[in-house]
């Protein structure tokens, strides 16, 4: 299936659906455990990861901590 | 209050802009900015403000200057090490422009008086290193109702969008809790590119600026990320989320609290 990841177009081998939890293992996203992730313009609940799935054609961000700015 | 002979020639550049004018610059004079974090982030943000002639500026901050600060804390000299940061910040925006009043908070921000300390202020401006301090000013502008601009960096990467609370996305509709301490780098583990404040910086002045004139769009609902390696700019649509602990349709959280297990970040290991 086509997505489009982070701004870029991404393929996986996957035809089917694929939840979201195992988007993050395919796409061996950094940051697993605490990256944010919005799915067509919805910022899922993390309790949904494994629930939400990603078909073709889906627009995927991910979202991450970034801390800095002071010291 | 008519402008002077002085400040029409300090603030002409700004005049001659129809979207200024001598009104916006009255504006910008009657405006009340806090800035919380008084390094990498809050040196170009606290120089452009005074520089902009915003009339009111509070900085807060706890900390002093150190020598590995000045790589990219361009508000602090090398004279400056180990004075208080509020103090050598205020020093430098009252040289650029003394006819401003800057209030030094010399504290960190806490549960207990963070609320007393935005609300004086008509725009905040999170230049913070750690994520404690970033959900407290999330929650506290949120609940006080105070727009404020959210900025992080990492190494060569930085983020920043400006939160209108109760009309745009606020941080923790994206991020509902904060990461587990020492879960994300920071910057004294991680480094941080010297420029990359002074880009996110700047952008953060920005919007506190076009907020006091009321100009163009604010950087709301739209999470902007930068990358300095690849120097790119993207623009993240982010929208209100309704299950957002603090602004969502059933917050559970209705009063402010420290986020303890989030303490530090940028300040371990300095």
């Amino acid at each position: 299936m086509n997505l489009t990841v982070n701004g870029k177009p991404a393929s996986l081998a996957q035809q089917g659906p694929l939840s979201v939890a195992q988007l993050l293992e395919a796409l061996k996203v950094a940051q697993r455990d605490y990256v944010s992730v919005e799915l067509n313009g919805d910022i899922l609940d993390r309790g949904d990861f494994e629930g939400a799935t990603v078909k073709d054609g889906d627009t995927v961000e991910f979202l991450y901590f970034m801390g800095g700015g002071a010291l | 209050m008519k402008l002077t002979e002085d400040q029409i020639t300090r603030y002409s550049r700004h005049i001659l802009l129809k979207e200024v004018g001598g009104k916006g610059q009255k504006k910008l004079l009657d405006g009340k900015v806090l800035i919380i974090g008084a390094g990498g982030l809050g040196s170009p943000i606290a120089l452009y403000l005074a520089a902009a002639g915003v009339g009111t500026i509070g900085i807060a901050d706890a900390d002093q200057v150190d020598l590995s600060n000045l790589q990219r804390q361009v508000i602090h000299f090398t004279a400056d090490i180990g004075k208080a940061k509020v103090l050598s910040a205020k020093e430098k925006m009252l040289a650029i422009n003394p006819e401003i009043t800057v209030i030094a908070h010399e504290a960190w921000v806490t549960a207990d008086n963070i609320a007393a300390l935005v609300a004086d202020y008509d725009f905040i401006i999170d230049g913070t290193d750690n994520f404690a301090a970033k959900f407290l000013i999330n929650d506290a502008c949120v609940l006080a109702g105070k727009p404020y601009s959210h900025g992080g960096i990492l190494q060569f990467d930085g983020q920043t969008m400006t939160i209108t609370p109760g009309e745009s996305a606020c941080y923790r509709c994206i991020f509902p809790e904060p990461p587990p301490k020492d879960a994300i780098p920071s910057c004294s583990q991680a480094g941080v590119i010297g420029v990359l404040p002074g880009v996110l910086g700047t952008l953060q002045a920005t919007e506190a600026i076009k907020f006091l004139l009321g100009a163009g769009d604010l950087l709301s609902g739209r999470l902007l990320t930068y990358s300095a390696l690849r120097m790119r700019f993207r623009e993240i649509p982010v929208k209100k989320n309704p299950n957002c602990p603090i602004c969502g349709d059933n917050p559970t959280i209705t009063a402010l609290r420290d986020e303890i297990d989030a303490v530090t970040v940028c300040d371990l290991g300095n």
